[in-house]
């Protein structure tokens, strides 16, 4: 077992407890509940775009301090990214809980989201972190397709 | 009878470090029960009821002397009354599809309590569709218990299944099952009893209690993983219809029709989990040798301390029934302000297992408006 001190980190505390990013979205484009059967955590997750920007995003829901913040802080990483580029950072995010990081230097694109590097080696609680991940991930392939019809 | 003792003879809890407090989820494993199991693919192992060579015929043996042993724990009028399932849930979707399914019709009702397990749940809602039957709930009450009179609200003329478990895997209630079930019956309904959270902890007496059905788990009683029980009355399971079609539960095969053995292989088809009896057959043995008065009088002494302690946490909240009788080895709490996943990590870091999921239950969890 980590020292959990690496994972309830003062900026995933922070993030859990107090997220100005959890709120309901005025004029959202687009909504999409992520869902963990097993645990109960539930998160509906909204954006509004700009052309190919993420102009903004939001998040309501429920869940444990790992995926509050998880959430929370993905928002913030992703905010002002084209659909392009945060598809990318999705999915450098996903191996890299799921230790399938192959090229380590890739990680910086995370910024504040490399917080959850210690989660990988929390079987138990990879699920939780990359909850709203997969439901963003889910949302951008959507959009992708609308774009290419 | 020493707990330190106890704890010895169970092999994981002496090869890591850990306190484990998971047992409403699966219980640890005796040495007794692997030896048994171990013993059987060494000695005896053969596909029973099949073959005509002493081999086969020894391990069907082994197989009918569990079925016995179960049916004089559960004080069964005959072993023919004992099925085997792959678990709790198995037993219950076998009631569902054989039983509800073919008796209930619209507006016929079967009731259960909030504080189902999943497995006492689904398959009934699943009845309900399927037949046009209602499913309704007996709520708890503010001491997390079933009143007299929520009994006799919901179980109604109407009521043709009541299904009930004896104690709450959430909140550790012992139901008065004795009074559900009579109340059932003077309503003209069938009753069955979830055992899987009790049985390990209390005496199972399906003929004192006068159940209909029961079903529990072999994993939550020291018994391997993958094997669980029907009892039914003979009168009952001789009129239903077989759960699962195909080997062994057959009497002739025709082919467009068949006819089906008698009890208890009518639902018992293709080869058995038989390992997982003879493994439960010596988790029964082991739970005798402790005896259910030592066990009850351990699980006291543990749980008063346990609750003892946590009443001091101002952080704390507990969720039990104030009545100490009607509360089983279940201890489920809430700390303030912290989810339960991130509870249970903690905790984990310190090589303590509970549980933290919230939805096994998602109806009983409403309860606690978490």
């Amino acid at each position: 077992m980590e020292d959990l001190t690496d994972v309830y980190n003062e900026l995933i505390m922070e993030h859990s407890m107090n997220s100005y990013n959890k709120k309901k979205l005025e004029n959202a484009d687009f909504s999409e509940i992520g869902h963990n059967p097993n645990c109960g955590d539930e998160i509906t997750l909204e954006i509004k775009l700009d052309g190919d920007i993420i102009k903004d995003m939001a998040f309501t829901g429920h869940g444990c301090a790992i995926s509050q913040a998880s959430t929370s802080i993905m928002i913030d990483t992703l905010k002002g990214k084209t659909v392009k580029q945060a598809q990318e950072i999705v999915k450098i995010f996903i191996e890299m809980i799921k230790r399938e990081t192959k090229d380590e230097s890739e990680l910086e694109k995370l910024e504040d989201a490399i917080a959850f590097k210690n989660v990988s080696n929390m079987p138990a609680r990879v699920k939780c972190a990359l909850l709203a991940w997969h439901t963003i991930e889910d949302m951008l392939k959507g959009n992708d397709n609308k774009n290419g019809k | 009878m020493n707990i330190e003792n106890i704890r010895k003879d169970f092999p994981i809890l002496n090869n890591k470090n850990i306190t484990y407090l998971d047992n409403g989820a699966t219980t640890q494993k005796p040495l007794k029960v692997i030896n048994a199991i171990q013993e059987f693919y060494e000695k005896y192992n053969a596909n029973p009821h099949r073959g005509a060579y002493l081999l086969s015929v020894k391990a069907t043996e082994k197989y009918e002397e569990t079925r016995e042993k179960i049916a004089k724990f559960i004080n069964a009028k005959s072993s023919q009354e004992i099925i085997f399932s792959k678990n709790a849930t198995e037993s219950f979707n076998l009631l569902a599809y054989s039983y509800g399914m073919e008796n209930l019709k619209e507006n016929d009702e079967i009731v259960i309590s909030i504080m189902e397990h999943h497995s006492n749940l689904v398959p009934w809602q699943k009845v309900a569709r399927v037949t046009g039957a209602k499913l309704k709930y007996m709520y708890i009450n503010d001491e997390f218990e079933i009143s007299e009179e929520e009994i006799e609200k919901k179980i109604t003329n109407n009521t043709k299944i009541v299904a009930i478990t004896h104690v709450s895997n959430v909140l550790g209630t012992i139901n008065n099952i004795d009074a559900i079930i009579k109340y059932a019956h003077k309503k003209g309904a069938i009753a069955i009893v979830d055992a899987a959270q009790s049985i390990p902890h209390m005496k199972l007496d399906v003929q004192k209690l006068d159940a209909d059905f029961a079903v529990f788990s072999g994993h939550k009683m020291l018994a391997p993983l993958g094997i669980g029980v029907l009892y039914g009355k003979k009168e009952l399971l001789d009129k239903m219809e077989p759960f699962l079609m195909g080997g062994d539960m057959i009497e002739y095969v025709y082919e467009q029709k068949t006819t089906f053995a008698q009890l208890p292989n009518k639902f018992e088809a293709g080869t058995q989990n038989v390992e997982g009896v003879i493994g439960l057959g010596a988790a029964l043995d082991y739970l005798e040798d402790i005896g259910y008065d030592n066990i009850e009088k351990i699980e006291k002494e543990v749980v008063d301390y346990a609750i003892q302690e946590l009443s001091k946490l101002n952080y704390l909240t507990l969720y039990i029934t104030p009545n100490k009788e009607n509360h089983c080895s279940v201890i489920s709490f809430n700390i303030k302000g912290v989810h339960p996943h991130d509870v249970a990590s903690i905790l984990d870091s310190q090589g303590v297992c509970v549980r933290s999921r919230k939805p096994l239950c998602t109806t009983t969890y409403e309860i606690f408006k978490y």
